[in-house]
C-alpha cells in the first residue's frame, strides 16, 4: 500500500497504568478513564491533535486496553476516521525473534518505528494520555522549525515550591534548553516538562536506536533521550504554554480537575465551540430533572436521573439519584445508580456501581477532626454497596461491600 | 418470518408540513426539532434500525438542507454501510420529473431505487408520529395475512377538529379495512392511520406504474379508497405510546408527554434507543441559586435561573432570575436575567431580552420564530 506523506505525525502514550488512581485503573488504562461529565482523559490530546490538523495519530497501548480499544474504535468521534492516515492503536506485539512489552516510553517509540516511516513524517509529536489541556500543536511545530531545532519541549511555569515534583528544563533567554533534571531537589528553574515533545524525525529515529543499543538504559525519554540529546549538543527549545494544564494521576489531582469544570474562573471552556473536544457520544435521552430534586453548581450529563439533590458535583451518563439522595462535591461515573437517602460527599464513584439505600461515602472535611484521616473516597468501577454501608474518606474499595 | 434485512425503509420527509407551518418554514417536518435533542426523523429511522432494516431511503421534496445535514452519512444510525445504507432522494431525480402532489408521484420518483433496492418487502413510513416503534412484527403480520397493503393504526380518543387532518380506518375483527374516511368530521374513538404501510415490491412498483399511467398521485384517495375491494387491506394495530404531530398544540403536548416517566422510559428504552445526530458539546452545568424542576435538559445547557415543565434543547441559556415554565426551548436560544417565559415555544437561537415577559396559555402556546430577538 502506497502511503501518501505526512509532515507530521502524533504518537500517543496510551499504556500506563496510572497505579496512582488505584481501584480507578484496575480495569481500564488511564487514557481511558471518565473526565468532565462525558469525556475521557485520552479525548483530550486527540481532539487537540485535529484541531491541530495532525490527522495521522498512533496510539501506543499495553495495560488493560480493551476499554481503550473499544472506545477509540475506527476513530470516528474524532474525525480521525480517514483514507490516508487516522488513529491507529499500536499494541506491543510478536516478532521473529520474540515476545517483547514496551519496556519504556522511548522503546515503545522504538517498537514502531516502522509505523511511523511510512508516512515519511518530517516531525514527531510525543504525547501522554494523562493530562488534560488544550493546547495547538501546529504552534509548537511552527516554533521548532522557526528555531530549526532537532527537540522542542513543551514547558510551563510551576510554582517554585512545586517545581522539585517534575522534570524541570534550564532555559536561556531564546528558549535553548541548556539543563534538564528529573525531579531536581534544588531546582534551578521553575520550567516544568509537560510531557510534550516535537522531534525532527531523522534525529530522534537514531537516538531511538542507540539509546535501544545501549543494554543499561532505561529506554525512557526523559532518563534517556532527552539526557542524550542534550549531551550530543543537538539544537533543544523549550516551548512556553500558560493555559490550563492539569495532570491527573492522582486522586485528589483527579478530583480536582473535575471540580475546575465547575470553577467559572478556571480558563478551560468545554463549550468554546473553536476548539471542541470530541468524545464519543453514548446513545442516551437528555437527562431529567424530578420534581423533588435540587440542583447547583453542577455538570450534568445526558442520560441522567435526578431526583435527589446534587451540588458541587459532575455527574456523568446515565447516572441515577433517587429521591432523598445527596451528592456532593463529587464525581460519578457513567451509568451508576445512587440509591434512596444514600449520601455521597468528597468522593469519585467509578462505573455502574450501585450504591444501596442509605449508604454513606466519604466524609466533609470539617466533620473530620484529625486532617491526616481525611481525603476523598473512592468507588471503583462496578461496584455494588450494600444498604446502610459505610465507606469512611480516603478509602479505596475494589469489591462490593 | 420475513428476515429484516430483506426489508427497503422509506420515509417521507415533507408530509403534512400544512399542519405545522410555524416550525416546518424554514425545515422539513422531517427535521423539526423534538424532545430536547431530537429531530422528528430520528423516531421513525431509529425504529427502522432498531428492527433490524439495514435501507433506507428518504423521501424529500423542498427545505431539505437541515435535514441532509442532520443525518449526514448516516452513520449515527448505523446507516453508513457499503450495501444498502441511507440514500436522500431528492425530487427531480430522474427525466420528466414533476414537482409530486401526492405520495404516489414521489413513490415514482424513487422507483429505481426502489426496484435496485432488490428487498422482498417495502415499509413506508410519514416523519410526524412520535413513537418507538418495532416493525418487525409489522412485516410478520403483513406476511402471515397474504395482505397486500398493511395500514398501521393507533386508537385514542379525537375531537372534530383533530380528526380534520387525519385519515380513519374502519377495521373489523378479521383485521380487514373495511372503510376509510380522510378527514372526517367527526369525534370519539377512532382508528387513526399512522400512515405507516407494509407492501411488497413487486406489489408497489405494479402500483407506482398504474398509478403513474392513470396520473393517480394521493396513496389515501385512489388507492386506499379507490381500491378497498380490489386489493386484500388489513389494519395492523399499534398498542404502546405514540402521538401524531398535526398541531402547535399536539406538538406541546407530544413534548410535555416525554416527561411522563412511563412513556420516556418506553420512548427512550435502553434496549431500542433513538439515534440522532451527535453535536460534541459538553454536558450542561447548573449554575449557583438555580432551580430546575420536573424538565428534560440537553447537553451545553447553562442554567443560573428557574427551570419547570419545561423542555430545553442543546445550548440553551437561562439566565440570572429568568423563569421558564411550561415551555419548550430550542437550540441555542437565550432567556437573558430576571425575564420569564411560559406556556411559550422558542425556536432555535431566539433571545428574550433583559426583564421581558412572554406568556401564552397551554392551549395555545406563544411561538417565537427561528433567531428571533424578542
Amino acid at each position: 500500500m502506497n502511503h501518501i506523506k505526512k509532515e507530521c505525525v502524533a504518537m500517543l502514550l496510551a499504556g500506563g497504568q496510572g497505579s496512582r488512581l488505584y481501584a480507578l485503573t484496575q480495569d481500564m488504562a488511564k487514557p481511558a478513564v471518565p473526565y468532565g461529565g462525558k469525556y475521557r482523559i485520552i479525548d483530550f490530546p486527540l481532539s487537540n491533535c485535529v484541531n491541530s490538523g495532525i490527522d495521522t495519530v498512533g496510539v501506543l497501548t499495553q495495560y488493560q486496553p480493551m476499554v481503550l480499544n473499544e472506545y477509540i474504535g475506527n476513530g470516528q468521534p474524532w474525525g480521525l476516521d480517514r483514507a490516508h492516515g487516522g488513529v491507529h492503536v499500536l499494541p506491543p506485539y510478536e516478532t521473529a525473534l520474540g515476545k517483547s512489552w514496551y519496556s519504556g516510553t522511548a522503546n515503545a517509540i522504538y517498537q514502531n518505528i516502522s509505523f511511523v516511516d511510512r508516512y515519511n513524517p518530517e516531525y514527531v509529536v510525543i504525547l501522554s494520555g494523562d493530562h488534560i489541556y488544550k493546547m495547538d500543536y501546529s504552534k509548537m511545530v511552527d516554533f521548532h522549525k522557526e528555531k530549526q531545532a532537532d527537540a522542542t519541549i513543551a514547558v510551563l511555569e510551576v510554582p517554585w515550591e512545586e517545581a522539585s515534583r517534575f522534570g524541570i528544563m534550564t532555559a536561556k533567554e531564546d528558549g535553548t534548553i541548556t539543563e534538564f533534571a528529573e525531579k531536581p531537589k534544588e531546582p534551578k528553574s521553575n520550567l516544568a516538562s509537560m510531557g510534550i515533545y516535537v522531534f525532527s524525525w531523522s534525529k530522534l529515529r537514531q537516538y531511538l536506536i542507540d539509546n535501544e543499543n545501549d543494554e543499561g538504559a532505561d529506554k525512557d525519554f526523559g532518563k534517556n533521550i532527552i539526557p542524550a540529546m542534550l549531551d550530543n549538543k543537538e539544537k533543544m527549545v523549550a516551548y512556553h504554554f500558560d493555559g490550563y494544564w492539569k495532570d491527573v494521576g492522582t486522586i485528589d489531582s483527579l478530583w480536582e480537575a473535575n471540580m475546575d469544570v465547575l470553577d467559572p474562573k478556571v480558563p478551560l471552556d468545554l463549550l468554546d465551540d473553536s476548539w471542541k473536544i470530541y468524545s464519543r457520544n453514548p446513545v442516551m435521552p437528555p437527562h431529567y430533572v424530578g420534581p423533588q430534586s435540587r440542583i447547583e453548581n453542577s455538570m450534568i450529563a445526558e442520560g441522567c436521573e435526578i431526583n435527589g439533590m446534587v451540588d458541587f458535583s459532575v455527574l456523568f451518563a446515565g447516572v441515577t439519584v433517587e429521591e432523598g439522595a445527596i451528592v456532593r462535591d463529587s464525581i460519578i461515573m457513567p451509568n451508576t445508580v445512587i440509591k434512596k437517602g444514600a449520601v455521597i460527599e468528597y468522593a469519585i464513584v467509578g462505573e455502574d456501581c450501585v450504591i444501596g439505600e442509605g449508604a454513606h461515602i466519604g466524609e466533609r472535611p470539617e466533620l473530620i477532626e484529625d486532617k491526616s484521616q481525611w481525603g476523598v473516597a473512592v468507588i471503583g468501577h462496578h461496584v455494588d454497596v450494600s444498604a446502610n454501608a459505610v465507606a469512611p474518606p480516603k478509602a479505596m474499595i475494589s469489591k462490593d461491600i | 418470518m420475513a428476515s429484516m434485512a430483506n426489508v427497503l425503509g422509506l420515509i417521507f420527509a415533507n408530509m403534512h408540513e400544512q399542519t405545522l407551518p410555524e416550525l416546518t418554514k424554514a425545515r422539513a417536518m422531517a427535521s423539526v426539532p423534538f424532545g430536547s435533542k431530537y429531530r422528528l426523523i430520528d423516531f421513525p429511522l431509529s425504529g427502522m434500525v432498531n428492527s433490524g432494516i439495514t435501507q433506507v431511503g428518504i423521501i424529500t421534496k423542498t427545505n431539505y438542507y437541515s435535514l441532509m445535514n442532520h443525518l449526514g452519512m448516516g452513520s449515527e444510525w448505523d446507516l453508513a454501510r457499503k450495501t444498502g445504507g441511507l440514500h436522500i432522494l431528492p425530487p427531480y431525480g430522474r427525466e420528466n420529473a414533476v414537482m409530486y402532489r401526492g405520495r404516489l408521484e414521489a413513490l415514482a420518483g424513487a422507483a429505481e431505487f426502489i426496484h435496485e433496492s432488490n428487498c422482498e418487502y417495502v415499509v413506508m413510513t410519514d416523519s410526524n408520529v412520535v413513537a418507538n416503534i418495532d416493525i418487525k412484527p409489522m412485516v410478520d403480520f403483513h406476511e402471515k395475512n397474504g395482505a397486500d397493503i398493511t395500514c398501521v393504526y393507533g386508537t385514542g380518543f379525537y375531537t372534530t377538529e383533530r380528526a380534520q387532518t387525519q385519515t380513519v380506518l374502519c377495521v373489523d375483527e378479521n383485521n380487514t379495512v373495511y372503510d376509510v374516511l380522510a378527514r372526517p368530521s367527526i369525534s370519539g374513538e377512532m382508528n387513526i392511520a399512522l400512515n405507516i404501510y407494509v407492501m411488497r415490491r413487486k406489489f408497489l412498483e405494479e402500483l407506482i406504474r398504474e398509478s403513474e399511467c392513470r396520473s393517480l398521485y394521493s396513496f389515501e384517495t385512489d388507492i386506499l379508497q379507490h381500491k378497498l375491494h380490489d386489493y386484500k387491506i388489513m389494519g395492523y394495530k399499534y398498542n404502546k405510546y405514540f402521538e401524531v404531530i398535526d398541531s402547535m398544540r399536539t406538538y406541546y403536548k407530544a413534548t410535555m408527554d416525554m416527561m411522563k416517566r412511563e412513556i420516556s422510559h418506553e420512548m427512550f428504552s435502553l434496549d431500542t434507543p433513538i439515534y440522532t445526530k451527535v453535536r460534541d458539546v459538553a454536558p450542561a452545568k447548573y449554575g449557583i441559586d438555580c432551580s430546575v424542576k420536573n424538565s428534560l435538559i440537553a447537553d451545553g445547557c447553562i442554567i443560573e435561573g428557574t427551570v419547570e415543565n419545561s423542555v430545553l434543547f442543546r445550548g440553551v441559556k437561562v439566565g440570572k432570575g429568568a423563569i421558564v415554565k411550561n415551555s419548550i426551548v430550542m437550540h441555542g436560544a437565550v432567556i437573558e436575567e430576571k425575564s420569564s417565559f411560559i406556556d411559550a415555544v422558542a425556536d432555535k437561537n431566539v433571545t428574550i431580552t433583559k426583564n421581558r415577559t412572554i406568556t401564552g396559555s397551554v392551549d395555545f402556546p406563544v411561538y417565537i420564530s427561528k433567531g428571533g430577538v424578542v
